[in-house]
C-alpha cells in the first residue's frame, strides 16, 4: 500500500523550501490585497521572515535526492546556490524599504514579486531537466521584468522594464530552441538522460547547434558578452534597489543554471562547449574592464563590473573540473557580498530625498563619512582582486582551476584584464580619498546599515577564516561530479 | 593562548595600534597628538618584539626557526610563519626603520593624521608578513596587500602629481605580481603544496622552471625595480611624503630582492642559472644608465630615487652571480641601502619641511647655517657612493667580487656605476651643501632640532658601524647562503648529469 502510494505521490521533502515560499507568498498576496496600501509594512516584514525561514530550511537539508520523476534535484550544489539566492533576495528587501518609501512607490506588490522571483530562481538551481529549468527561468524572468519597471511613472524605469522584457523574451526563445534541438537529437530532456544518450557517441551537428543556442540563452541571463547589451541600460534605468537585486540574486541563479546545464547534461562533450565558454569569458572580462573606464554613473559602472565578474566566474566553468566549479561557487559567494555592499553604499548617497549616483558625488566621502568610504574602498579593492580582501580568494580559486586544466592563456588574459579593471575601481577610491569633500549625506537607513555591515565583514575578514566557505563550496562542487 | 607565537605577535601588534588609533575621535589637536604617540609606541614595541625574536634566533642554523603553523585555506595551504638567515635581518630592518618614519611624519603630516598612521601601521604588518611568510599564497597576500596602504599614503599625503604617481605605482606593481600569482598556482598543482620549506626541496622540471622563473621575475623585477620597468619608482618617490619614500626605498624595494633569494634562486635553480646572463645585462644597463640619469636630475628626491635603481642593479647582479660572495654582498647591500637611502630621504625631508621645495637649485651653502645637517648628509652621501668605512662599501665590494668571479666583463662594466655614483652623489652634495649661501630665503634656515637629531643620529652611527664591522649582518646571512649554495650546486649538477645521460643515450641510439 505504502509502496503503491510512493509511486503515485512524488516525495515532496526536497521541495519543502519552494513549498514554504509558494504558500507564504500566496498568504502575503491575500493579505496585501485585502488590506491595500496599509499592508506594505507587514508584507515587507512577512517576506523577509519567509526568506530567512526558507534559508534555514535550505541549509538544514543534506544528501542528494531526486524527485518529481527526476526533474528536480536537491544536492549540495543546489542548496548552496539557493542559500545565496535567498540572501540576495532578503538583502534586497532590506535595501529597498527606505528607498521606496522616499520615492513614494512603496507598494506591497514589490516584496511579493521578489519572493516569486526567488521561487523561480530556486527552481532554476534545482532543475534536473530542461523543462523544469525553463519553468524556473520564466517565473524568475517575468517577475524581474515587472520590478524593473516598478517605478512606473519614471520614463527610464519603464524603458528598462521594456528593454529587459523584449530582450529577455528573445533569449528565452533561443534557450527554448536550443533545448528543443537537444531533445530532438537525444530523445530526452532529463540531464542524466542526455548524458546517457551522448555517451560514447561523437556529438552530431544537431547537438552542437542545440548547445550553442542554449549557451546563447544562458549567456543572456548571465549578462555575459556578447549578450550583455541590455545590462547597462537596465541597471541604470531600474530603481537602485532593483538594480542591486538584478546584480545579486538572479546572477546566482543564472550561474547555477549554467553550471547545471553544462556540467549536468554535457559533461562528456566538454570540447564543444569549452571553447564557447572560454570565448565568452575572455570577451566578458575584456569588455567589463575596458568599457567601464569611461563611465561616470556608478550604476552603469557596476553593470560593467558585473559583466567582467561573470567573465571571471566563467573561467572556473571553462576548466570544467571539480576545482573549477568550486571556484565558481566561491566566486559567487564573494561576488554577492561585494555587490550588495557596493549597492548599499550607493543607496546611502542621499540628500533631501535626492539620490546621487555619479562618481563625482563620491568626492571626499572619506572626510564626511569615513566608514562608508572605508566600506566602499574595501569593496573596490576586493573587486580589483587585491589581497587580503575576499575578492582575491574568489579570483584565486578560479584561476587555480584554469591553470590546472591547462588553460594558461585564459588565465593570463584574465589577470591582465583584472589589472585594467583595477584602474577604474581605484578611480572610485581616488575620488573618495584624494578629492575634496562635499556636503555630507543623510544618515543611513537601518536596512542599509545591516547589509553594508555584514557584507563588509565578509569582504574584509574573509581571509581570517576562509576554510568553512571553501569547504562548503568544495562539497557543492563534489555533488555535481 | 590560541597558540600564537612571537612572529604572529609581530603581525598583530601594529594592527592593534592601528585599531586603537581608529577608535580615537574627530581630528582635534589632542587626537592628533595621541595618534602620533600611539603610532610611535606601537612601532617601538614592535621593534622590541622583533629584538626578542632575534634573541631567540639561532644564527648558526640555516633552517627555518620560530615556525608557527595555523590552519588556513586548506590542508596544503596553511598560515605558516617562520624566519631564517635571509628574512631575520630584513624584519629587523623593517621594524627598526618604522619608528623613524613615524618620527619624520611628526610635524610634516598635519591633515588626516589618524588615517596616516593607521595606513603606516597596516603597511608595517604587510611588510613584516612578506618576510615571515612560509607559504607562497600567504607571501603573495602580504606582498600585494602592502599596495593598498602605500597607494593611499602617496595619493592622500603626496605632492602635486600624487594621483598620477599613486596610480602608476599601484598598477605597475599589480601587473607584475598577478603573473607571479599564476606561477604560484602552477607550482601548487605541480608540487601539491605551497609550503615554502617543502617547495625548497621539490625539483621542478627544467622546462617548467623557465616559465615559472619568468613569471616570478615579472613581479620581482618591477618591485626591485630593475631597468626598464623602474619608471614608477622616481614618480612614486618624488610624490610620496618623506616617510613614504623612506619605506619605499628602505623596505618595499627589498621585497623584490627577497623574492629572488627566497623563491627564484632556490626553487628554480636551473632557470636562474640559465637566465643569469640576462639579469647581468639588465643590471649593468640599470647601473650605468640610471646613474647617468641621476646626474641630470634637478629634484633631490628624484636623484636619490634613480640612485636607488642603480644600487638595486648591484643587488640583482650580486644575487645572480650564484656564488657566495655575490649573494652575501647583495644581501648586505640590501640592508645597507635600506638604512642609507632611508636616511637620505629623511635628510631631504628635513630641508623640505623648512623650504617646501626639493629643487636642487633652490639650495646652496647650507653648511654655513646647518653644520650638523651637513655632517650627517656627508656620511650618508659617502655611504651612497660606497666609500670604504661606510656600510655601502661592503655590499658593493662583495657583489663586485662575486661578479668578477662569475663574469669579469660584467664586473668591468659595473665598476663604472661606482664612479658615476660618486659623480652624482658628490655633485648633489656640493650643490646643496657647499657654495655661497646667497639665496635670501635660506638666510634664516635652522639646523637640526632635537627631534631630527634623535632621528638621524642612530642612522649615522649604524652606517659607520656596519661599515667597519659588517660581521653581525654577514654572519646572519652566511648559514642560509651556504645552504642555498649547496642546494643549487647539487641541483645544477643533477641537471647536467641528467642531460649528459640523455645525450649519451642518444649517442648510443645513433650508433
Amino acid at each position: 500500500m505504502i509502496t503503491h502510494l510512493h509511486s503515485v505521490m512524488p516525495s515532496i521533502g526536497p521541495l519543502l523550501p519552494e513549498i514554504i515560499l509558494s504558500v507564504g507568498v500566496l498568504v502575503l498576496i491575500l493579505y496585501g490585497a485585502f488590506r491595500g496600501d496599509r499592508s506594505v509594512e507587514g508584507v515587507n516584514v512577512g517576506a523577509l521572515i519567509l526568506l530567512i525561514l526558507t534559508f534555514f530550511v535550505v541549509v538544514s537539508g543534506h544528501g542528494k535526492v531526486v524527485t518529481l520523476s527526476g526533474s528536480f534535484i536537491s544536492d549540495n550544489f543546489s542548496r548552496i546556490m539557493k542559500a545565496l539566492i535567498l540572501i540576495g533576495s532578503a538583502a534586497t528587501i532590506l535595501l529597498s524599504r527606505d528607498y521606496f518609501q522616499r520615492q513614494r512607490i512603496d507598494r506591497f506588490e514589490y516584496p511579493v514579486l521578489i519572493v516569486l522571483c526567488t521561487i523561480g530562481m530556486m527552481v532554476m538551481a534545482s532543475a534536473n531537466d530542461l523543462i523544469a529549468l525553463y519553468l524556473g527561468l520564466e517565473l524568475q524572468s517575468l517577475a524581474a521584468y515587472v520590478i524593473a519597471a516598478f517605478n512606473r511613472d519614471d520614463v527610464k524605469s519603464t524603458e528598462a522594464g521594456l528593454k529587459y522584457f523584449v530582450l529577455g523574451a528573445l533569449s528565452s526563445g533561443m534557450l527554448l530552441y536550443g533545448a528543443s534541438l537537444v531533445y530532438g537529437f537525444t530523445g530526452t530532456v532529463s540531464f542524466p538522460g542526455i548524458v546517457t544518450a551522448l555517451n560514447g557517441e561523437p556529438a552530431g551537428f544537431g547537438i552542437v547547434l542545440g548547445i550553442v543556442f542554449v549557451a546563447a540563452g544562458v549567456c543572456f541571463k548571465l549578462a555575459a558578452v556578447p549578450f550583455h547589451m541590455w545590462t547597462p541600460d537596465v541597471y541604470e534605468g531600474s530603481p537602485t534597489p532593483v538594480t542591486a537585486f538584478f546584480a545579486s540574486a538572479p546572477k546566482m541563479a543564472a550561474m547555477a543554471m549554467t553550471v547545471r546545464v553544462f556540467i549536468g547534461a554535457f559533461p562528456d562533450v566538454t570540447a564543444i562547449w569549452q571553447q564557447i565558454i572560454v570565448f565568452v569569458a575572455i570577451a566578458s572580462m575584456a569588455l567589463g574592464s575596458f568599457a567601464a573606464i569611461g563611465q561616470t554613473n556608478i550604476k552603469r559602472l557596476l553593470a560593467y563590473s558585473s559583466i567582467g565578474n561573470v567573465g571571471y566566474a566563467l573561467i572556473g566553468l571553462a576548466a570544467g573540473s571539480e576545482e573549477g566549479i568550486r571556484g565558481v561557487v566561491i566566486y559567487m559567494i564573494i561576488y554577492l557580498a561585494m555587490t550588495l555592499g557596493a549597492f548599499a553604499v550607493l543607496l546611502a548617497l542621499r540628500r533631501k530625498n535626492q539620490m546621487f549616483e555619479t562618481i563625482g558625488d563620491l568626492s571626499g566621502l572619506s572626510r564626511t563619512h569615513p566608514w562608508l568610504a572605508f566600506s566602499l574602498a574595501a569593496m573596490m579593492f576586493s573587486l580589483a582582486g587585491i589581497p587580503p580582501l575576499a575578492g582575491f580568494f574568489a579570483k584565486f580559486y578560479v584561476f587555480a582551476a584554469a591553470i590546472k586544466a591547462g588553460l594558461v592563456t585564459l588565465a593570463v588574459i584574465g589577470v591582465v584584464t583584472s589589472v585594467v579593471g583595477a584602474f577604474y575601481y581605484l578611480r572610485l577610491v581616488k575620488v573618495m580619498y584624494f578629492d575634496e569633500p562635499q556636503a555630507p549625506y543623510e544618515p543611513m537607513a537601518p536596512g542599509l546599515r545591516i547589509v553594508l555591515g555584514l557584507s563588509s565583514a565578509v569582504v574584509v575578514l574573509f581571509f581570517l577564516a576562509p576554510a568553512p566557505l571553501v569547504a562548503a563550496a568544495g562539497a557543492a562542487a563534489k555533488s555535481l561530479f | 593562548m590560541l597558540g600564537l607565537g612571537i612572529l604572529s605577535g609581530l603581525l598583530i601588534v601594529p594592527l592593534c595600534g592601528a585599531a586603537f588609533i581608529l577608535t580615537l575621535g574627530d581630528e582635534t589637536e589632542a587626537v592628533k597628538r595621541n595618534a602620533r604617540w600611539a603610532a610611535l609606541i606601537t612601532t617601538i614595541v614592535t621593534f622590541l618584539l622583533s629584538l626578542a625574536a632575534w634573541a631567540r634566533f639561532d644564527i648558526a642554523s640555516p633552517s627555518f626557526q620560530l615556525v608557527e603553523t595555523h590552519s588556513w585555506l586548506a590542508e596544503t595551504i596553511k598560515f605558516k610563519l617562520g624566519v631564517d638567515g635571509f628574512s631575520m635581518p630584513l624584519i629587523l630592518l623593517t621594524t627598526f626603520l618604522m619608528p623613524f618614519c613615524i618620527g619624520a611624519s611628526w610635524r610634516s603630516i598635519d591633515v588626516r593624521v589618524k588615517e596616516y598612521f593607521v595606513a603606516f601601521l597596516v603597511l608595517e604588518t604587510t611588510m613584516i608578513g612578506v618576510f615571515q611568510a612560509l607559504d607562497l599564497v600567504l607571501f603573495y597576500l602580504f606582498f600585494e596587500a602592502g599596495l593598498i596602504p602605500m597607494f593611499l599614503i602617496i595619493g592622500i599625503w603626496g605632492g602635486k602629481r600624487r594621483i598620477y604617481a599613486s596610480f602608476k605605482f599601484f598598477l605597475y606593481t599589480l601587473l607584475g605580481s598577478v603573473l607571479m600569482l599564476l606561477a604560484i598556482m602552477a607550482m601548487y598543482w605541480e608540487a601539491g603544496t605551497t609550503d615554502i620549506p617543502t617547495l625548497l626541496t621539490h625539483r621542478f622540471p627544467v622546462e617548467m622552471q623557465t616559465w615559472l622563473w619568468l613569471a616570478f621575475f615579472a613581479s620581482f623585477a618591477v618591485k626591485m625595480p630593475m631597468w626598464p620597468v623602474h619608471t614608477w619608482l622616481p614618480d612614486a618617490h618624488v610624490e610620496a611624503p618623506t616617510a613614504g619614500s623612506v619605506i619605499l626605498a628602505g623596505i618595499l624595494l627589498k621585497m623584490g630582492g627577497y623574492g629572488f633569494i627566497r623563491i627564484s634562486l632556490p626553487m628554480l635553480p636551473d632557470a636562474s642559472a640559465y637566465f643569469a646572463n640576462f639579469v647581468f645585462a639588465l643590471s649593468v644597463v640599470a647601473i650605468i644608465f640610471t646613474s647617468l640619469t641621476a646626474m641630470m636630475q634637478t629634484d633631490i628626491k628624484k636623484l636619490i630615487a634613480y640612485s636607488s635603481v642603480a644600487h638595486m642593479g648591484f643587488v640583482t647582479l650580486g644575487l645572480f652571480t650564484l656564488n657566495e660572495q655575490g649573494i652575501q654582498g647583495a644581501l648586505f647591500l640590501m640592508i645597507s641601502h635600506g638604512i642609507v637611502s632611508g636616511a637620505l630621504f629623511l635628510c631631504v625631508g628635513v630641508v623640505y619641511d623648512r623650504m617646501h621645495t626639493r629643487e636642487i637649485s633652490a639650495y646652496g651653502g647650507l653648511v654655513k647655517r646647518m653644520p650638523l645637517y651637513a655632517a650627517a648628509m656627508m656620511v650618508f652621501t659617502m655611504a651612497n657612493v660606497g666609500l670604504p668605512g661606510t656600510s655601502g662599501f661592503v655590499g658593493e665590494f662583495l657583489a663586485m667580487m662575486g661578479a668578477f668571479k662569475a663574469n669579469p666583463m660584467v664586473a668591468f662594466f659595473s665598476v663604472f656605476g661606482i664612479i658615476l655614483s660618486a659623480g652624482y652623489a658628490l655633485w648633489l652634495y656640493a650643490r646643496v651643501i657647499y657654495g655661497k649661501l646667497e639665496k635670501p630665503n635660506l638666510q634664516g634656515i635652522l639646523d637640526l632640532d632635537l627631534r631630527e637629531k634623535i632621528i638621524i643620529a642612530p642612522l649615522v652611527a649604524l652606517t659607520i658601524w656596519y661599515g667597519v664591522h659588517p660581521a653581525p649582518i654577514l654572519d646572519t646571512f652566511a648559514p642560509s647562503t651556504e645552504a642555498l649554495m649547496v642546494n643549487m650546486k647539487t641541483a645544477l649538477s643533477n641537471t647536467q648529469a641528467a642531460e649528459r645521460a640523455v645525450a649519451g643515450k642518444a649517442e648510443v641510439a645513433a650508433r
